[in-house]
């Protein structure tokens, strides 16, 4: 098959993949020799070959235009169309990020008002665009907790409180701002122990970084609770608002008791994934916070737009001012939807999740019995008890074309099976992979083998990773053809 | 009328309620509490999507774009020239819309051409290793910073002044997050002997090219690792940094097939020795075999990643800049070997011809006279602010305006993009003053 070879196999001295144009002014002196490369070893191939090979390997990959895609806490709901080309209009795609100010009024109009947009949304005081995806906004807002407490002179509060149903990302990004973790345990019902809380909130604590409704797809109604505790102890609240999916247009984490939230707008906000990004990770704070905002903001001064830096700003943490590109895609995104459309997409990713959950519920264990939001989390521990793993029951279902749920997550689940339908699904797609899932119920009891050796309609079948891993092959290498 | 992407019906509706046992959505919703499960939201009012391209391509055109300006900033952000290939690749929306490949067997597009990207990426920068992509340039160096004080064990950074002055404050806020310090030294001066590594940018902000090798000898010196940011299309024709002593290579992957798009999406390029493999943040693709003995792609050395290791992780990042990856893979292999040499070559020769053009009129003269490649810096006879208005108004957008560096002085960017005869108006203009 066409994809077993790499661009080497298909490089011949000579060959190149576009016409470009010949030097039309003098050529000046070349620099001393010493300065210049002698070889640049890079495939040579001919347009024709190098389409079909790239064309191939795109058949090999699934994507939510491919199917079902119901990979928790993701978020992968389809992807209008049209909001590509928003993005690639020249007026859009072809602005230099340091243009004069005059010259770019339309993007900035467009990042002012998206800026007002999520800050309505999450009903708080103020957003900056500029984080690059969920856990850089993460980063921003930590940043900003630990600028907070400095600036009040508080600098006992070296720790975050996370849940130990929490993200990767969380721990990870409270270390990168100089922090320590402590960690809150969930309770038998999935909501956080209020015990657990109450002897882990000291006046060490600079914030409660809480995702809602939490990685269990679930929300805490004790939330107000929460919020109440973590500011009477002077912590600091925060949202890793990757789940907003489940009450977009109903709730406001404002209205919670947050005092910022990152959003994933490659996630709730409909802009594609792209295999791994580019994503955008916009991070909104309550007043405050405000001062603190990674930079820069775009402010509107009579009928102007213009970049500013908030009065304390933690800085500068990307290149320029955020991913305007997916930025373009989400502001068409919430212009179409209006609010009730929004509303309406939080309703309908809900009511997925629950049908999913009740109809799955008599073949797979559902830890959490209780109504679920936007998605479900099962443990594959009946058919663990059968020799099955979720591991295998997620391959299986590569059988039947459909892309599985998230494995293996959250941590404190057995055998996690993360299932978010998004809204964008209808309930026949639902319907198949129920059906699909029983049929894997089934086989797990009586014809474990066929799980075992899943997938076996997929390009390749399971992969070695421990020797991926044991000898390291990450590049391949190309020796000159020695043709000057 | 219905929404096109909310496709249950109002008799699926009814039938999802029976079978999960409420009588209304809302009851779906008790968790949260009553007081705060009622929001108002003030959005405009939704419009279709004829109505919205319409409003939106509007809004576009009042911008000035460089389709219909001849542009001559750069700064970081580079305008090249885009192959359609590239367009065509990354427009299969397999790729697109595809996540993070976690699972591997239907991911091995994404995969792949990761590999080929990592590869296509040590090629190019004569380093060992590349991992999968981050950020930006900005975020690569920040995080190449903190990767090279935890090999060292050392908590202080040392960046030139000649680094682009918005990397050295993101290396800053990344450096200060984690209660390390920042250094900002002149490149002559010496190197303190706590510092864990020196940042060096080739060609440096101002367009000039450094003596890279005496700068990793110095690093080397005194124990420190030596990091390059590089910029990518001048590797057509430049010695790459695996050749001069760099323990890490990051640049901005932009120019290599993605649009300036307004400073966002960016890639950044992250590359080292293979000794620092195990410190290295990002996602990297590994060539295994399935059971049957195929050859195959998976994510590897995981434990690396937040997602496995959460606080012991080497970096926090998950979602970084794949689809641009991708770009730079098929812009890389589209022009190959004799394609982006050549490209480096116009960017140079067409620089040159600006440079010298310039410096022959009246008033204006080169600040250095040290080689560079496609950028220089050119002290003016009055404010750049007032030159790029009068520019502006005859077309042209023109360079970045450095005379809080230095007095009057004007840093200029000549690409493949800019013909002779935009070269030639631009120094008409600056003629007139
Ligand atoms: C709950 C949660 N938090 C944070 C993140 C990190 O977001 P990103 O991948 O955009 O950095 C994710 C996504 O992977 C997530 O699911």
């Amino acid at each position: 098959m066409s994809h077993h070879y790499l661009l080497p196999k298909i490089s011949q001295p000579g060959k190149i993949g576009c016409s470009l144009p010949a030097l039309d002014v003098p050529p000046a002196e070349l620099p001393p020799g010493d300065l210049l490369r002698q070889e640049l070893e890079l495939p040579e191939v001919s347009e024709v070959e190098l389409m079909r090979y790239f064309i191939a390997l795109s058949k090999l990959n699934y994507g939510v235009d491919t199917g079902f895609y119901p990979l928790g806490s993701c978020t992968m709901k389809y992807n209008p169309k049209w909001h590509e080309d928003i993005a690639k209009l020249s007026g859009f795609a072809s602005i230099h990020p340091l243009q004069p100010g005059e010259s770019v009024q339309g993007a900035l109009q467009l990042m002012f008002e998206l800026q007002e947009y999520l800050t309505e949304i999450t009903g708080m005081h103020a957003t900056s665009l500029v984080p690059i995806a969920g856990a850089h906004g993460e980063f921003g807002g930590l940043l900003m907790v630990k600028a907070y407490h400095q600036d009040r002179g508080d600098k006992a509060r070296k720790k975050i409180l996370l849940t130990d149903s929490s993200h990767g990302t969380n721990p990870a990004s409270a270390v990168m701002c100089g922090f320590e973790i402590g960690v809150v345990a969930s309770d038998s019902e999935g909501n956080v122990d209020m015990k657990s809380l109450e002897s882990a909130m000291d006046e060490e604590v600079a914030a409660l970084t809480l995702t809602m409704p939490t990685t269990l797809g679930l929300f805490d109604p004790r939330m107000l609770e929460i919020s109440e505790l973590v500011h009477e102890r002077g912590g600091l609240l925060g949202a890793d608002g990757a789940n907003l999916n489940a009450f977009l247009g109903r709730v406001k984490f404002g209205e919670l008791g947050y005092d910022y939230v990152q959003l994933n707008l490659h996630k709730t906000f409909s802009t594609p994934h792209g295999g791994g990004g580019p994503g955008s990770g916009p991070v909104c704070v309550r007043e405050n916070l405000a001062d603190f905002l990674p930079s820069p903001l775009v402010n509107k001064n009579g009928g102007t737009y213009k970049f500013v830096s908030p009065a304390k700003s933690i800085g500068r943490i990307a290149n320029f001012h955020g991913n305007f590109g997916v930025m373009c895609k989400a502001y068409a995104y919430i212009r179409s939807m209006g609010a009730a459309g929004l509303k309406e997409v939080s309703e309908e990713a809900v009511l997925n999740a629950n049908y999913l959950k009740e109809k799955l519920k008599p073949y797979y264990h559902l830890p959490y019995d209780r109504t679920c939001m936007h998605e479900v989390v099962f443990s594959g521990r009946r058919q663990k008890a059968k020799g099955v793993h979720t591991v295998d029951v997620a391959k299986r279902l590569l059988d039947y074309g459909l892309h599985p749920p998230t494995v293996y997550f959250p941590l404190i689940v057995d055998e996690a099976l993360m299932i978010e339908p998004t809204e964008t699904e209808s309930k026949k797609t639902l319907d198949a992979f129920i059906e699909a899932m029983k049929e894997i119920a089934r086989d797990a009891e009586e014809n474990p083998e066929v799980l075992h050796s899943a997938p076996h309609n997929t390009p390749v079948k399971r992969l070695d990773d421990v020797r991926a891993a044991r000898n390291p092959d990450l590049r391949w290498e190309m020796r000159s053809q020695g043709v000057g | 009328m219905p929404s096109p992407y909310l496709p249950n019906t109002d008799a699926d509706r009814r039938t999802m309620l029976r079978e999960i046992g409420v009588g209304s959505i809302d009851e779906l919703f008790e968790d949260i509490p009553e007081k705060v499960r009622h929001a108002e939201f003030k959005l405009p009012r939704p419009l279709s999507e004829l109505e919205l391209k319409k409003e939106l391509s509007q809004l576009a055109g009042c911008n000035a774009n460089l389709d219909n300006y001849a542009c001559f900033l750069g700064a970081g952000s580079y305008r090249h020239f885009i192959p359609s290939t590239v367009e065509h690749v990354i427009g299969r929306s397999e790729f697109y819309t595809a996540y993070t490949p976690y699972q591997a067997e239907a991911s091995q597009g994404t995969l792949q051409t990761t590999y080929e990207y990592q590869s296509l990426v040590c090629q190019l920068t004569g380093m060992e290793v590349s991992n999968a992509g981050m950020y930006d340039c900005s975020t690569a160096a920040a995080e190449a910073a903190i990767m090279a004080c935890i090999i060292t064990k050392r908590r202080k950074v040392a960046v030139s002044t000649t680094v682009n002055p918005t990397y050295r404050d993101v290396i800053g806020t990344y450096v200060k997050g984690r209660s390390l310090s920042i250094e900002t030294i002149e490149l002559g001066s010496t190197l303190s002997s706590d510092c864990a590594c020196l940042v060096v940018q080739q060609p440096n902000f101002l367009g000039y090219l450094e003596e890279m090798e005496a700068h990793a000898q110095k690093a080397h010196d005194i124990g420190a690792l030596f990091v390059a940011i590089v910029d990518p299309i001048s590797l057509g024709m430049f010695k790459p940094p695996g050749q001069y002593g760099a323990d890490v290579a990051v640049a901005d992957g932009q120019p290599l097939g993605n649009p300036v798009s307004f400073g966002g999406p960016g890639l950044g390029i992250f590359a080292c020795r293979r000794e620092y493999l195990r410190q290295m943040p990002g996602r990297i693709v590994g060539r295994t075999v399935d059971v049957d003995g195929r050859p195959g792609y998976v994510m590897t050395l995981v434990t690396r990643e937040q997602y496995i290791r959460r606080e012991r992780a080497t970096s926090n990042i998950c979602t970084s800049e794949a689809l641009m990856a991708l770009a730079a893979a098929v812009y890389l292999a589209t022009l190959g070997r004799k394609g982006l040499k050549h490209v480096a070559e116009l960017c140079y020769h067409k620089a040159h011809y600006a440079a010298k053009r310039i410096a022959e009129l009246k008033g204006y003269s080169l600040v250095f006279s040290k080689p560079f490649f496609r950028e220089f810096a050119v002290r003016c006879p009055v404010a750049p602010s007032q030159i790029n208005r009068a520019l502006f108004n005859k077309g042209i957008i023109g360079g970045l305006d450095i005379s809080g560096m230095i007095d009057n002085a004007m840093l200029l960017c000549v690409t493949e993009m800019n013909t002779k005869q935009e070269i030639d108006k631009l120094v008409e203009i600056l003629r007139g003053f």
